[in-house]
């Protein structure tokens, strides 16, 4: 697998660290509700498709970077630096409602930086 | 001043080696610079840190990945978003730069004693590099003052093409002996030459 580093340009697999699923934000550090830290540590979309996840270029520029991969082909949709994809606003995919925006996204709508 | 001292040791084993047929296919020198300085721009200030190295060290960098100028002592380049690599055969760069660029800036990191600078050049420099690194080293994809961030087997190195079949590898001291080891290792084939 091949990622396009926005600033290196594509390169290997192996210069990069996978940094999790990039379809959630960690819950504001003063919060105590255990459901929105439950959906936070443990519930997935576990996509079938296209799914937006982190990845650092840590063998690189060691910038961290939002990609946006299918699950089911290893194809590589979008990458962009996650400073400027930003950030997941909602606290857990589960409460995203339909249309919005910080719901889990589609590849299509990912854009290049 | 104080007296460098190369991590390489024992493993610098300066004359010709390996299967030299008319002449060695790459050489390999320890450049041994007084200043290795990143730099590194907080964003939106870019430029500002562009203009500063011009200002600096007389090296003017377009504003692009990777993008760098390299001169007989002195050489920068870009090696991630906002951040700069600068060289300099003289000691001292350090300091001039935290002058240079105050914290509404950027931050200046001097790596003179952190870093180790290899310069591998020769005909074959491209083939022994390409044995390492998963690049396109060909002139037409990595042209002379382009510089990159890459690693092998996890040792990060840092590499800019400072001629037309030379290339300037900057590599952590703690692991510069045994990736200078590999690099001979892999110019054998080649024949290769140590200064
Ligand atoms: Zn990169």
């Amino acid at each position: 697998m091949i990622i396009t580093c926005p600033y290196c340009g594509p390169r290997d697999l192996v210069e990069f660290s996978y940094q999790g699923d990039g379809n959630r934000t960690r819950p504001d550090p003063a919060s105590t509700d255990q459901a929105t830290w439950n959906d936070y540590v443990y519930d997935r979309i576990n996509t079938a498709g296209d799914h937006r996840e982190i990845w650092q270029h840590a063998g690189g520029c060691r910038v961290h970077l939002t990609v946006v991969r299918s699950t089911l082909t290893h194809e590589i949709r979008s990458v962009a630096l996650t400073r400027d994809a930003g950030h997941r606003r909602s606290g857990g995919h589960r409460r995203a409602e339909a249309g919005d925006s910080t719901g889990p996204v589609s590849g299509s709508a990912e854009a290049q930086p | 001043m104080v007296e460098q001292l190369s991590p390489l040791g024992d493993a610098w084993k300066p004359g010709a080696h390996g299967r030299m047929l008319g002449g060695a296919g790459v050489t390999l020198v320890e450049t041994r610079p007084g200043s290795i300085v990143q730099l590194a721009a907080w964003r939106g200030e870019e430029k500002t840190i562009i203009d500063t190295i011009r200002d600096v060290s007389g090296l003017a960098l377009a504003d692009g990945a990777g993008a760098g100028v390299a001169e007989a002592s002195r050489a920068a380049f870009g090696f991630a978003p906002g951040k700069f690599l600068v060289v300099d055969q003289a000691e001292g760069l350090g300091a001039t730069y935290r002058a240079a660029i105050t914290t509404d800036h950027g931050a200046v990191t001097d790596l003179s004693h952190g870093r180790t600078a290899i310069r591998l050049s020769g005909q074959r420099a491209e083939w022994v590099l390409a044995k390492f690194f998963a690049l396109d080293f060909s002139l037409a994809a990595f042209p002379v003052g382009l510089g990159v961030s890459t690693a092998h087997h996890d040792v990060f190195a840092q590499i800019q093409r400072t001629g037309a079949d030379q290339f300037d590898l900057y590599v952590f001291r703690s692991f510069a002996r045994a990736f200078w080891t590999s690099l001979c290792h892999a110019s054998e084939e080649v024949g290769y030459e140590v200064r």
